[in-house]
């Protein structure tokens, strides 16, 4: 036989994962690139004369943060859900649950696949952009961290709903009554400053408000919070999701009955 | 004395209030050709499930080579190789890459020698590049066979293998099966042809309900069970009925009977009767009778 290497049972699940969406990039990802894009040219002609965030930043350039950390959160979250869902439906889910991977390991692949698909949408949604508005990037590394965080969290959410859901219509419900309802809401048309008091402290509940508005720190060195408080709940809700779903995976829960 | 390629103990499953295993115990030893058998719902594929760790039991334990199936499932799984029932495939990919990525997941980085010969024995080379989707029903067997053999594992269970495949292609795999098993594989099988099983397995389980309801070698499986027939054509049929037998088409009788000496004493009814013997066959006890007989007794 030969020679076996440790985490290669991992690699080619990552590999299949990530080759299984680029296959069909036309739809997983230049699909959502011009979505963004219709979004922006509609808002933007719109809105940009009349609206100017933090003072000098004018709307277009603020939304297109918004857009490219939506475009990350959706797709990350379409990754995972329809991949397992798919797998579990054509029943072709039991050639990965048959070889030795940990339930780690198919954690860990499903995950890195989600964020990975997350980043290029969002790299394309940005590079178009930059094509039309002047975007500034004042700290990379914060625009870097919170599009990993936040793909890690809806990649895992998406475990979950792909794992959970039997039909394709309750991971659509998943999407329409938690995921979307959470991300329009999140601050990603508008900043929370805007908005009447007694919404502004409700989206300090919303999770996907710190991602956002971490995200957006990262290009204009301005947000409605601190960055360090966006990166704390953004962090401990990636921890806590991940606990749950390996919690469901080590069970086995609707993979093995 | 050498691990048994397979222990099975006391392992019962229930879905609900219904019972798929209610305390199968069951050792399979390595370089066996092993038969599991019983009617739809038996618990055939369940029994396979818990072996390959999709299904969980609710007690009882399995070890594959000596390897519990959940306290050591890396390698357990590694020494298992599992055809499934169900016609599963990923449409997004090639025979080809669905087989190395399935190495992949084993570990096994470079494998396409091995793949090749898998190929050819299969007879798919000329499939290798085609998309899963556009293979036809017995081909997609094919390649689930060939998927539970990238890893060379040591035990094979098969499915119901042969549900769909023509009969060249069975032909064909049976003797590819074989020759695991000759090279050293541990093979079990299930299937609904019991030709097959009688001319392939060395030792039969037969399940009805969960439970295993006769455990033996083929030979004694059908030295123990069935009953010898003989058949004759008579000019006077209805004599032959009178000594016990039963009527069939175009003047035949059947007679059945358990041992040889019983055939003498019966032909000697017949002369003395006038029946008229003009032509008459033996038949050989079949694994079909055997397994009619136990399910109806069990
Ligand atoms: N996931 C499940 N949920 C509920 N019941 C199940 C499930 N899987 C199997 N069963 C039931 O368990 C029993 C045993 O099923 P199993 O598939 O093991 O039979 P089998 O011997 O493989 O039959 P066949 O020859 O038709 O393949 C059946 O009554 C079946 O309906
Ligand atoms: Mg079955």
């Amino acid at each position: 036989m030969a020679a076996e290497s440790p985490l290669a049972g991992f690699r080619t699940l990552l590999y299949k994962e990530v080759l299984r969406f680029w296959k069909v990039s036309f739809q997983t990802v230049a699909a959502p690139v011009l979505n963004a894009l219709l979004f922006l040219l509609i808002f933007s002609h719109v809105l940009d004369r009349h609206v100017t965030v933090y003072g000098e930043v004018a709307y277009t350039s603020f939304l297109v943060p918004g857009l490219v950390m939506m475009s990350v959160l959706q797709n990350a979250f379409a990754n995972s859900s329809s991949s397992l869902i798919q797998s579990k439906i054509t029943g072709n889910i039991i050639f990965v649950l048959l070889p030795p991977l940990s339930y780690r390991e198919f954690y860990a692949a499903y995950v890195i696949a989600s964020i990975l698909r997350g980043l290029m949408v969002g790299a394309g949604v940005l590079a178009v952009s930059a094509a039309f508005v002047v975007v500034p990037m004042a700290h990379p590394l914060w625009v870097l961290g919170f599009a990993v965080l936040g793909g890690a969290i809806l990649g895992s959410l998406g475990v979950i709903a792909g794992i959970w859901a039997e039909k394709f219509d309750q991971l659509a419900a998943f999407q329409n009554f938690l995921i979307m309802p959470l991300t329009m809401l999140s601050g990603v048309f508008y900043s929370i400053h805007s908005l009447p008091r007694f919404w502004q402290d409700v989206s300090h509940f919303n999770p996907f408000f710190f991602m956002i508005d971490g995200f957006r720190y990262g290009f204009f060195g301005q947000s409605d919070t601190s960055p360090w408080l966006s990166l704390g709940v953004v962090g401990l809700c990636f921890v806590l999701l991940a606990a749950l779903t390996l919690a469901m995976l080590a069970r086995g829960y609707k993979l093995r009955s | 004395m050498s691990t048994p390629a397979i222990r099975i103990q006391g392992v019962s499953k229930h879905y609900g209030s219904l019972k798929a295993l209610g305390g199968v115990d069951l050792e399979v030893g390595q370089g066996e050709f092993f038969g599991l058998l019983g009617p739809n719902g038996a618990g055939k594929t369940t029994l396979i499930s818990a072996l390959s760790g999709l299904v969980r039991p609710d007690s009882g334990t399995l070890a594959i080579m000596g390897h519990d199936v959940v306290a050591d499932y890396r390698n357990a799984r590694r020494n298992l190789g599992v055809v499934p029932q169900e016609l599963v495939f990923d449409p997004f990919f090639s025979v080809r890459e669905l087989l190395r990525i399935q190495s992949g997941y084993f570990g096994i980085r470079s494998n396409d020698d091995w793949i090749d010969e898998i190929l050819a024995s299969l007879d798919l080379t000329h499939k290798a590049s085609a998309n899963m989707r556009m293979l036809s029903g017995g081909m997609k067997r094919r390649v689930l066979v060939a998927q539970a053999l990238v890893h060379r594992p040591p035990v094979i269970v098969l499915d119901e293998p042969t549900a769909g495949v023509d009969v060249e292609l069975r032909q064909g795999l049976w003797q590819f099966i074989r020759k695991l098993n000759r090279d050293g594989h541990t093979i079990v099988l299930t299937t609904h042809y019991l030709e097959e099983a009688e001319a392939l397995c060395g030792r039969i389980a037969m399940l009805k309900a969960g439970r295993i309801v006769a455990l033996d070698t083929t030979a004694n499986l059908l030295r123990r069970f069935a009953t010898h027939s003989l058949s004759v054509r008579l000019e006077h049929p209805a004599r032959g009925v009178e000594l016990g037998g039963s009527a069939g088409e175009g003047g035949w009788v059947d007679f059945a009977f358990d041992s040889y000496g019983e055939v003498e004493t019966l032909l000697a009814r017949l002369r003395e009767g006038g029946a008229g013997l003009v032509e008459m066959r033996l038949g050989e006890p079949d694994l079909e009778r055997v397994f009619v007989e136990v399910m109806n007794r069990a």
